[in-house]
């Protein structure tokens, strides 16, 4: 599609889209929302982007096929069990570090994090070649 | 931590999979990791022999909250035939699968089956549980349809669209059960709706499940998505198919209706008997009308899922040691079965009986290893089935329920007469084409019969030892009937 709106449309609303994807995967800890929500709001942002514009440098700016960001991420979601393997603990126990910051306070990381991470990544492997599937687009 | 490797493994073996390319490695690895299962499943076996039931909760938080993990008898036993199903497969769809399926592709669904099957075996939860009906159904799809076949596609199609159905009614059935009660934890469940003697709230959500593991079961009025399906995929994907997917209905039938479905008992264990008579007789019957090897086998699956749920519907322990004794039989020998039947196709390059012929001459072997699971089948002494269908009719006849026992009996000359149909047309029979395709014959090397070895003398193994397995099975049952040791050792952490 060739349309001027859509394409200075599109270049703005991405970045809003995949912001607001990662707020949705943080949230999600305790509040609605998480990795699968975060997973299609990102999708969302690359398939409106490919509306706009032409799909093959869509394409070019994923790094990988969509096969191997669910790869990417069923590696992540196994990563997440091992911290709690290694510690003995109960599997899919989560643990937490927190990396100190000065006097921003502290960032508090966890193996639940990682789970979700790997969510989100699957999540946008599996839309998109759903997507690109159905339109043709492989 | 080693309750959940049954379903870590194999999505570890997936990963791997997805990354390798050459098709040679693939198949070493989904081998050596299918082994690597069945020794798991032999390994938990013995932890509960000595430990009795293992429980582990995820995430480390307290149980009716964690998703549990429970292995008791029948999950373990269930895990231990599936690892050896899938063993199995694994060596065969080497020889077996056309060039078109690349090994890689086909095993990562290929596992991933595995790892829902096993799943749907040790989750102590019922959203779980259907989370693993889902990842079975979704894997079984992309199996089904791999030949990328008109036919095949057909049959994905009607296969995805009634389970889709039974899943849907699983889920109404779960959240209505979740909205009485609270929870979905299995054990926490039981002791919820044991305690409560009104069974009108309960009922509705009965009728839900029974009808949804009715349809994942296949039995009687339901069955229909499994003769239009089975006979179109390759036929080392329906043997995996005859082995595991109806069977994991099974146990869903048996674990929910002896651990907290016990309110109108005489009522839905009547409604259990009927069904198993009409599944068995009509299984059979359409059974005895088909030509096509895979189409009656296909048939007979059904027909066998009724003495499994005749077993539940008596509702003795020794019906319930007999029914899971009958199913752990049914899994190897019906998926022998289907692997003989694509040995014949290899050979004859057909599956319609009327154009086969001669193989007892040609192979005499084949036909050794066709006698092993038609017998066990059919319920001839040294074998498997007879000790299983013995018992099944000894607890029938105990309890009184003539009239199932008179359709148990009646069953077995069905099968009796489909298996000997494929008998004499197949091995028999002179070859139809005898004068003309008689220049070119297949040969095929030992590692082509090793998976069907291996089956039949698992299945001899099990009519040898049947009093240990007996054994096995009655305790089983016993701790089927009598869930407290279940409830308390999923609950223990909140009752101390």
């Amino acid at each position: 599609m060739n349309s001027i709106i859509l394409q200075l449309a599109a270049k703005y609303v991405r970045f809003l889209l995949i912001f607001f994807a990662f707020v949705a995967l943080l949230r999600g800890h305790n509040y609605p929302g998480g990795g699968f929500i975060g997973g299609l709001l990102a999708t969302l942002a690359i398939v409106y982007y490919s509306y706009a514009f032409d799909w093959r440098s869509v394409q070019k700016k994923l790094f990988m096929k969509p096969q191997g960001y669910v790869a990417v991420g069923l590696l992540m979601i196994l990563l997440s069990f091992s911290p709690s393997l290694i510690q003995d603990e109960t599997l899919m126990k989560g643990i937490w570090v927190s990396i100190p910051f000065g006097l921003l306070g502290q960032l508090k990381l966890g193996t639940p994090l990682l789970f979700d991470l790997g969510v989100f990544m699957t999540v946008i492997g599996v839309t998109l070649l759903f997507f690109f599937t159905l339109t043709k687009r492989r | 931590m080693a309750i959940a490797l049954p379903i870590l493994f194999p999505f570890l073996l997936i990963l791997i999979l997805v990354v390798v390319k050459s098709n040679r490695a693939s198949q070493l690895i989904a081998v050596s990791g299918s082994a690597a299962l069945v020794l798991i499943a032999i390994y938990l076996f013995f932890e509960v022999k000595s430990h009795g039931i293992l429980t582990l909760d995820m995430g480390g938080w307290p149980s009716p909250m964690a998703i549990t993990l429970v292995v008791d008898y029948l999950s373990v036993l269930m895990l231990i035939v599936s690892a050896i199903i899938v063993f199995v497969i694994s060596i065969y769809a080497i020889y077996f699968l056309p060039g078109q399926h690349k090994s890689t592709k086909f095993y990562v669904f290929f596992f991933a089956l595995a790892m829902g099957v096993n799943g749907a075996f040790i989750t102590g939860d019922v959203f779980n549980l259907y989370v693993w009906f889902e990842v079975i159904l979704i894997s079984s799809f992309v199996l089904i349809i791999m030949g990328n076949s008109k036919e095949q596609l057909e049959g994905g199609i009607k296969y995805m669209a009634l389970n889709l159905i039974g899943s849907l009614l699983f889920l109404a059935g779960l959240g209505l059960l979740y909205g009485k009660t609270g929870t979905l934890n299995m054990a926490h469940l039981a002791q919820i709706l044991r305690a409560e003697e009104q069974s009108v709230l309960i009922n509705s959500s009965t009728a839900l499940f029974f009808i949804a593991f009715g349809i994942k079961a296949a039995v009687f009025p339901l069955f229909f998505w499994l003769p239009a399906s089975y006979h179109t995929p390759n036929i080392t994907i329906s043997a995996l198919f005859a082995g595991l997917l109806t069977k994991v209905g099974v146990y869903a039938l048996i674990r929910f209706f002896t651990l907290f479905f016990v309110q109108d008992q005489t009522f839905w264990l009547n409604m259990l008997l009927v069904v198993a008579g009409f599944t068995m007789v009509a299984g059979g019957m359409a059974a005895s009308a088909h030509y096509d090897v895979r189409r009656i086998l296909s048939y007979h699956i059904i027909s066998q899922i009724g003495y499994m749920i005749m077993g539940l519907a008596i509702f003795t322990p020794l019906a319930i040691a007999g029914a899971i004794f009958f199913m752990m039989h049914n899994m190897i020998a019906k998926t022998n079965t289907f692997l003989i039947a694509g040995i014949i196709h290899k050979i004859k390059g057909t599956f319609y009986l009327k154009d086969i012929g001669g193989l007892l001459n040609q192979s005499p072997f084949l036909a050794v290893l066709f006698i092993i699971p038609a017998f066990a089948l059919v319920g001839v002494p040294p074998l498997s089935g007879f000790f299983a269908k013995f018992i099944l009719v000894k607890a029938g006849i105990e309890s009184k329920d003539y009239i199932i026992v008179a359709v148990a009996v009646f069953t077995a000359m069905l099968t009796l007469y489909s298996m000997i149909k494929i008998w004499n047309e197949a091995f028999l029979k002179e070859d139809p084409n005898d004068n003309q395709s008689q220049s070119k014959v297949v040969k095929l090397g030992f590692m082509h019969f090793l998976p069907s070895v291996i089956l039949g003398l698992v299945s001899i193994f099990l009519g040898l030892f049947a009093a240990t397995v007996f054994d096995f099975t009655t305790q089983a049952a016993n701790q089927l009937i009598d869930p407290e040791a279940y409830i308390n050792s999923v609950l223990n952490y909140t009752m101390p």
